[in-house]
Formats: C-alpha cells, structure tokens, sequence
C-alpha cells in the first residue's frame, strides 16, 4: 500500500479537453478556483465525481480530471444520490445551473436536501438561460426583458439560499464567482460538511446577462453592498463596517451601528438548528439589490442518508446473518413431492 | 394452538381431481387474505394450483357496491396445472353486490355459499337487485348453500376480547375455516399464520382463530355442508416447491442476478401498481446488502439507478406504463453511457392512468420504440409468476455482458398471481461474475469506450478506480475516446456500433422449445403471461384431436435467431396477446409474413376456453 499521500497540483485536475465557455464567462473562474482547492484538498482523485445536468455551467465535468457525468437536464442530484448512496466513499459534486437546478431538476433539488444525502451541490446562478441565448429563468427578476418576455418576465423569481433553507438543508452557502478566495473558504467548509452542502453561486454572463451582479462586484459599490457572514462574529458591512444587520419581529433589518450600539447587532450562528434566523438573513436582498449577505447562512449536524442506509444493512446483517439465497427462497415455506 | 376438529369424524369427502374457487366480496372483507390463506394450505397440501386476485383500483370503493367488490380465485388440483381457471365451481359470496359481479363467470351448476346476513334491503339496493336472488328462484340453475357468517362470528369472537365494528373483520376467517372444511383443507398452515402475523397472546389472533374454527365447525354441523370434497396432492415432478408470485419471484430473481454478477444490488424506484411490491420485498431483505432507493419520484428512480449503475452496482428500477413514460429519457441516456441497468415494467392496462389494477400487454411497442434517437434496447418477457426468478436473472445476465440497460416485461397478472415453482439448487444457477476494469487499455491510456470484439460492450470502470477517472455523458461520443465528438462520419458511426451490440445478444439466445405438434400448420405464437392460457388451451385443443404447435417467446429484442425457421411454412400462425397486436405487427414488421392476430383489451387474462374456441374455428376454415 503506498502509504505516501500525493501531492496534487491543479493540472491534476485539468482534462485535456478544451474548454468552451465564452470569453469572460464567470464559470472559467469557478472551474479555477475548483480544480486548484481539489489539489490542496488532498482527497485522491479517483474518489471525486462530478455529476451535471444540461446548460452552460454543466459542461464543468468535461473539464475535470476526475470521474464526471455529464447527465440530462434537471437530473444531476437524482443522478448523484444514486452515486452516492451506491459508493458512500465518493466525494460527489454536483454541478448545475438555475435553470437546471430550480425550474427542471426543482424537485431532485429540494429531495436530495431534505434526504441530507453527502452531496457537494454548486448552483451557478446567472439568473438567465445561457446555452438556450438568453431567455428569463426562475431566477429573472420580474419584469426582466428577454426574448421569450419581450414585455418583461412576470414570473416571480426564486431566492435560492430563501429555497434551499425551506428544505432544511445542513449546509447553505453564497458566493461570487469572481471572489477567488472566499470561494475557497467556501468549498472548503462545503467539503468538511457531512451531508448535503449548498452553493450558490452568483456567476456573470458577460453575453446573455452581463451586470447581473454588478453591485456586488463594482468597486463603487461592493463595500456597501456585499454582507460577509462569519460564524461567531457580528454581521457588520460597509466600508468602515458602519452598517449592520439586527434581527427585529418582522425580520432582518439593515440598521447603523453607531445608531443602535454594536450590542443590537446580530451576531451569526451558521450552527443554529433551527433555520428561522438564516432564513430572514436570506430575505434581506433579491434579485440581488442592495446588501446581499454572502457566506455560510447555515452549517448543522443531521444523520447523512447514506450512513443511515448502510446502518439499516449491517443492524439487519447482525439480527439475520448476511442473506442466504438458500434461505431466502424457502423462506415462505415448501413441501417436497416424491 | 390446534385444532381439535380435525379429529371429528367427516363424511367421507367426494374425491374430485380439480376445482376452480373464488372468494367475493366488498373489497374491506379480507377476501385477497382468505384466498391466498386458502392457497397457503392447498400449497401445504401439495395440490398443483393457480390464482388470480382481482381488485378494484380504489381502496374502498363505496361498500356493498358492485364496484367495491373484490375478489380471488385459486384452481388447484391433483395434476399439472396451468391457469387459474376459467370457470369456477364454486363461488363465496359476502354480499349480494359480490353475487352479482361474479355469477355471469360461473360453471353451471356451481356451488354457492353466500353469507345470508348481508342480504337485507340496504345491500341488496346497493347491488342493484329488486327482490332477493336467495328468495326468487333466479339462482335455481346453481346449488346455493348458506351460512350466517356475521351472527356466527359474533358470537365466536365472544370473550376474545375484540368488540365491537372489529368484531365483523373476522367474518374473513369464517368463510375461510367453512371453505377449508368443504374442500378438506387442513387447518394448520393457517393457525400457523394467523399466530404467527398477529402475535399468540393478541386478540386479534384469539378472534381469528375463533372466528376459523367457527366456520369449520359449522361446515360439521349444518346441514347441507356434509357433501365435501377432496382433492389430491398432485403428482408434480419430484423436488422442493414453494407458492411463489411474480413480483416476489422478481425481487428474488434481482438478488440471484446480482449475486450471479458479484455485484451489490441497488434499486431506485417509486411506489406504483402493479410493481410496487417489488420494492416493498427488497426493502424487507436488507440483509443481503440490497439498498432500496425510494425516490421522490418515477424519474428520481430511475435517475438513481443510472447513478448507482455508474458506481458499480447492479442497478434496477421497477415501475409500471406511466412511469415508463416518465423514465424514458433517463432510460435513453443509460443506453448512451452504456451503463448496466434493468428496468422492470409490470405492465397494466393503459394508456394514461387507464386501469391501473388490470393486466394488459400494450407497453410492448413502448418498450421497443419509446425513447428519442436511435435508441434500441433489449427486452425480455416473463411468462409466469414462477418463470419471474429466471427471467429477471437472464435480463440481469444480458445489462451486465452486453453493458446496456434491459427492459424486462412483467405484467399485473404475473405480479399478484402465483403458483407452485419447484425450486433451483441454489449451486446450480447461472453465474455470470463481473470483472470491472482495473487498467489502462490502450498503452497507458484508458479508453471508456473501447469495445470488446465479440460484444462490442465497453469497458466497467468505476469511480473509485486509480489511473482510469473519465467522463460520459448524453453527448455524442468519439468512437474508443468517449470525447466529445460532433463529427458527421462519428455519429453514424457509434450509432450503428450502439445497434450492432444489442443485434449481437441474438448469438446469446438459446433455442425456441416448439410444445405440442412441432410440424402442425398451426402455430400459437406468445409472448409473457398469455403463456398458461395459450398451453392450455392448446392441450385442450389436441387432447380433442386439433394438432397445433405452440411457442412462447422469451427474447422479444433482439428476437431469437430461428423464429424465422420456426414460422417457416405454417398455414395459421395465432398470436393472442392482450393489447390491440403489438406483438403480430412486430412479426408482420421482421419476417414479411401475415400471422393472425386475436387481441384481447379488457384487462383480464385469456381463458384457455377463447384459445381453443380460436383453435376450433382455424382448424375448421383450413378444413372447409
């Protein structure tokens, strides 16, 4: 056995394939930030899978020198549930979009959270259907322009983190695709997480949506804008952390610091069981407009399936042996003919 | 406990060589229970026999209505059987509404037991009589006998402890203890059942029990039960049988394949009638190290199974015609990534959510053609509740060797009926192990979709595996590289290859056994559970002089290789099936010949008497 533990570089995780994005495409980021916390992650590469649906973001597997999936539209958490409950050693990622994840594949996404099944899921959310060109996805704001709205979209979008939380996942996380290092914070506390871990991740396309996410990433504005939650520490944003987030009897409220006093200021508890606080935290931005937290809302202990499946199989191995096929087919009772 | 009655002196029991019975009644009477208990005990007994449960799709339909009625009948008999009869001989009725949806199906002459205390006026108006059929001499070409069952089990279950509206819930039990006297069943199996499911110290036991030697008793006592009959064990084929039905027989048939393939087992799939009862048996037999998947949904299932497959388990889902719908595009990406996966359609009557708790064959063309591309599959029938273990293993052995989903037809006939099924040594079944694959195959590379010469499948590696990770998708291939691939020549390429693998399954398919007269110009042609009705209906017609050849086909994709020979120069070739012809236009399609379809879509099984009604009338137009 070789007991020397390898040392990865990111061209581990590279393919040979080329990849196919369009120039300046925010997945191009994420696949970077991905394939280089994978080598620093140590986990052998052989154990990692990565299962995708259908749209842009779900080319990623192609991309990775692992073991990958490339699927059918909406199916990848089914897909990888059965990925995972089959080999509870894997390291399953799955890679999928907003359209992907919440209009087609919406029901695989909220069973795969409830069941707690070990799944690393990444939601790419640009808010549009790229590989489509461009038509309004559940995640548009209302009265979006496209070309399937030309009067604008009068569909209400979903709030990912508001969705995710409402199925009791363990693990709910947002980041920025262009935010290289708390990406990384990010991936790595997903990948310590035992059970279901969600990302959302606000990712920009420059073609179809360009801007989407433009006051959390202009220079202008992001220091007002993004909410970084940190467990243990009081919620504080601005650019001197002059703002800050109080949790009051109608929900989360932006209020000054130097108005209510640093006590009034919520502090975050990403291991609350219950998700009520995290929930309000989701509601404080849509779209997203004005301050939009980012960070692990939600990061709690509860059984993982598969360990419950495999605990099911060796307590009924204990009280009846491993299964005889003998056993089994007279196990109804039989009599013999002569 | 046991039973002191089966010491009491009995007239001696009319010896009869075979009988066909059905319990009826609303479908809250426990008849289903009774029935299979009264099947148990003849099982027991060594009689041969078939059964065939019949229920209405509701749980409760409205009470004492014809449409709440349900029923079960079981053929047993002192020699090989086939069906579960066409006739029967005697019917138990628990209400008039089960009288009158059963009585147009009866022999002449039959015997009737009802239990008189439901014939008031409110169930009678229910039923939709005018005047009392006990009182008004309509049932005067049958030999009715009747028995108080609600007042008898009344007062039976006094001191057991249960009260009440419970009390009647044991009326089942009468009827089931009154049966087993009439036809000389012994008491034991049940006792041993009842003690067994409910607990010995329980009241529910105590009042069924009761309520069983009531109704036993009474067949002692009153009059007009004393003409009873017997029939002897049969004289089947020397070995160890048990009463086997299909669904259970597919579930173990899965366990088998799987430890033949040396593969753990998983199954995703979600609750559905007919099949359900394949997921609920797996998930009662954990102890082999089967993980059931009960998903939110018929595409999760599926989708699951896909991922299951992909990490190296044998993978099944089990559904029925809907939810077939619903798998197939999941079902054609399976047969892209050419991942093993076997896919059980328990088929019912259709389309839409049509009759769900009713045999039909008619997902036949659907499992042919119903996926988008070119997308063609192997399918493999069932033909019987006790050819179900055999079956879903050869459609295990074909997903693994050949790396291709399957889809193995069963039907709700095969699913809730049963039979006796003499069974395998476990030493002597089929193994076909799995080897995954461990290393490069083409120098220090590993090519995913490198063919085997002989079975063109590609290589099983296994995430986990060191050295080989690589990518599959739904998208078009490279033909060895698995890559990507738009090019023009490539997909026609893969295509025809995808094609090619599953034609070269037919070098797999043993030999068409021809039953009957082999050289007759006649030819019955079947396929799945019309199998016990066509035999039967064909011994029938040649015990009556009619020479007549039958086959029923296993492998309906790829077809076996000398059907071709085996149509060659018949004058009629029947194909009975119960959809609208699915299975004469398949043959009409392949060999460019004419046979004759006889179609039957009303959710019930042939009777060997409308087989061999077909064989007269063909025998009489080729003579005429």
């Amino acid at each position: 056995m070789n007991i020397d533990i390898k040392q990865y570089t990111r061209a581990d995780f590279q393919s040979d394939q080329e990849v196919r994005w369009c120039p300046g495409c925010g997945d191009y980021t994420i696949l970077a930030s991905v394939q280089t916390f994978l080598a620093e992650l140590g986990i052998e590469r052989e154990k990692h899978v990565f299962i995708s649906g259908i749209g842009c973001s779900s080319r990623f597997p192609y991309y990775m020198n692992t073991y990958g999936m490339h699927s059918i539209h909406g199916r990848a958490a089914a897909i990888a549930s059965g990925v995972a409950a089959a080999n509870p050693d894997l390291t399953v990622w799955v890679i999928t979009g907003d359209g992907d994840a919440l209009s087609i594949g919406g029901n695989h996404l909220i069973h795969a959270l409830r069941r707690n099944i070990n799944l690393k899921i990444l939601l790419f959310n640009n808010q549009i259907y790229g590989l489509t060109k461009g038509q309004y996805s559940p995640t548009s704001e209302q009265g979006k322009r496209t070309k399937t709205s030309p009067m604008g979209s009068i569909d209400y979008p979903f709030n990912p983190v508001s969705l995710a939380l409402g199925a009791e996942a363990t693990f709910v996380a947002r980041t920025l695709d262009m935010d290289r290092k708390h990406t990384a914070e990010i991936l790595a506390a997903a990948a310590e997480h035992r059970g279901t871990a969600f990302i959302e991740f606000y990712q920009n396309c420059n073609v179809f949506n360009d801007k989407a996410f433009i006051e959390l990433t202009s220079r202008d504005t992001r220091d007002d804008n993004r909410v970084y939650l940190d467990h243990g520490k009081p919620i504080l944003f601005g650019a001197d952390n002059e703002f800050g987030i109080r949790i009051g009897p109608t929900g989360a409220e932006i209020v000054e610091v130097s108005k209510v006093g640093i006590d009034s200021i919520q502090v975050h508890n990403a291991k609350d069981p219950e998700p009520g606080v995290a929930f309000a935290l989701s509601r404080l931005s849509h779209g997203p407009h004005g301050p939009t937290p980012l960070g692990i809302f939600r990061d709690v202990e509860r059984p993982v399936y598969e360990d419950l499946m495999v605990g099911q199989i060796e307590e009924a191995q204990a009280q009846k042996g491993t299964g005889d096929l003998a056993d089994l087919l007279r196990s109804t009772g039989t009599w013999t003919t002569n | 406990m046991s039973s002191d009655t089966e010491t009491d002196a009995r007239p001696t029991p009319e010896k009869i060589d075979r009988v066909v019975i059905r319990f009826a009644g609303d479908s809250g009477d426990g008849m289903q229970l009774a029935g299979t208990q009264f099947t148990a005990s003849s099982a027991m007994f060594g009689n041969d026999l078939a059964t065939l449960p019949n229920f209405p799709s509701e749980i409760r339909a409205p009470a004492g209505t014809i449409a709440g009625v349900s029923s079960f009948q079981v053929h047993i008999a002192d020699w090989d059987i086939l069906t579960p009869g066409d006739h029967p001989d005697c019917l138990i009725a628990m209400n008039p509404a089960a009288l009158k949806a059963n009585l147009h199906d009866l022999k002449p002459g039959a015997l009737i037991i009802v239990n008189v205390d439901a014939f008031n006026e409110r169930n009678l108006a229910k039923a939709g009589y005018e005047s009392n059929p006990l009182e008004d001499d309509s049932l005067r070409a049958y030999h009715v006998l009747t028995a108080p069952m609600e007042e008898l089990t009344k007062k039976a279950l006094a001191g057991t402890g249960v009260k009440g509206r419970a009390v009647l819930r044991s009326k089942n039990f009468f009827a089931l203890g009154l049966m087993s006297w009439m036809y000389s069943r012994p008491l034991k199996p049940v006792e041993d059942w009842i003690v067994k499911k409910f607990g010995e110290d329980s009241p529910v036991a105590a009042a069924n029990l009761a309520a069983l030697h009531a109704g036993y008793n009474y067949g002692i006592t009153a009059e007009g039960f004393h003409h009873t009959f017997e029939v002897e064990p049969a004289a089947l084929p020397k070995g160890e049988y048990t009463n086997i039905s299909g669904n259970i027989a597919t579930a173990w048939g899965l366990i088998a394949g799987a430890r033949a393939a040396n593969l753990p087992l998983f199954l995703g799939s979600y609750p559905i009638t007919p099949a359900t009862s394949i997921l609920e048996e797996l998930a009662k037999q954990k102890h082999f190290g089967v993980k059931t998947f009960q998903a939110e949904d018929e595409i999760a299932g599926v989708g699951s199974a896909v991922g299951a497959a992909f990490a190296g388990n044998l993978a099944a889902t089990t559904t029925s015609g809907p939810g077939l719908a619903l798998k197939s595009e999941t079902i054609s990406l399976a047969f892209m990534l050419e991942l093993p996966l076997v896919v059980i359609d328990v088929q019912r009557a259709g389309p839409s959510t049509g009759m769900p708790t009713k045999v039909e064959q008619s997902d036949l063309l659907f499992a042919m053609y119903g996926r988008h591309g070119e997308a063609p599959l192997p399918i493999v029938s069932i033909a019987s509740p006790a050819d179900a273990f055999s079956a879903t293993m050869e459609a295990v052995r074909i997903a693994t060797k050949f790396m291709t989903p399957v889809i193995l037809l069963s039907d709700g006939y095969i699913a809730n009926s049963s039979e006796p099924w003499k069974l395998p040594n476990v030493e002597d079944l089929p193994t076909f192990p799995v080897t995954l694959t461990t290393e490069p195959n083409d120098g220090d590379e590993f090519l995913p979709y490198a063919r085997d010469p002989e079975t063109l499948a590609r290589p099983w590696a296994v995430p986990g595996t060191p050295g080989l990770e690589h990518r599959v998708g739904g998208l078009e291939k490279q033909d060895r590289t698995g890559n990507v691939a738009y090019e023009p020549e490539n997909h026609q390429l893969m295509t025809e290859l995808r094609a090619a693998k599953i034609d070269a399954i037919r070098r797999d398919i043993p030999p068409i056994k021809v039953h009957g007269d082999a050289d007759s110009k006649i030819l019955v042609l079947g396929w799945g559970s019309t199998f016990s009705a066509i035999r039967a209906g064909v011994l029938n017609a040649r015990r009556n002089g009619r020479s007549v050849a039958h086959a029923q086909i296993r492998h309906l994709n790829p077809l076996p290789p000398d059907l071709g020979d085996v149509l060659e120069g018949r004058e009629v070739i029947l194909i009975p099936e119960l959809n609208n012809g699915q299975f004469a236009r398949m043959i009409r399609a392949e060999y460019l010949i004419a046979p004759r379809s006889y179609a039957k879509i009303q959710g019930e099984p042939f009777k060997a008497d409308e087989i061999e009604e077909q064989l007269n009338e063909i025998c009489r137009e080729i003579n005429s």
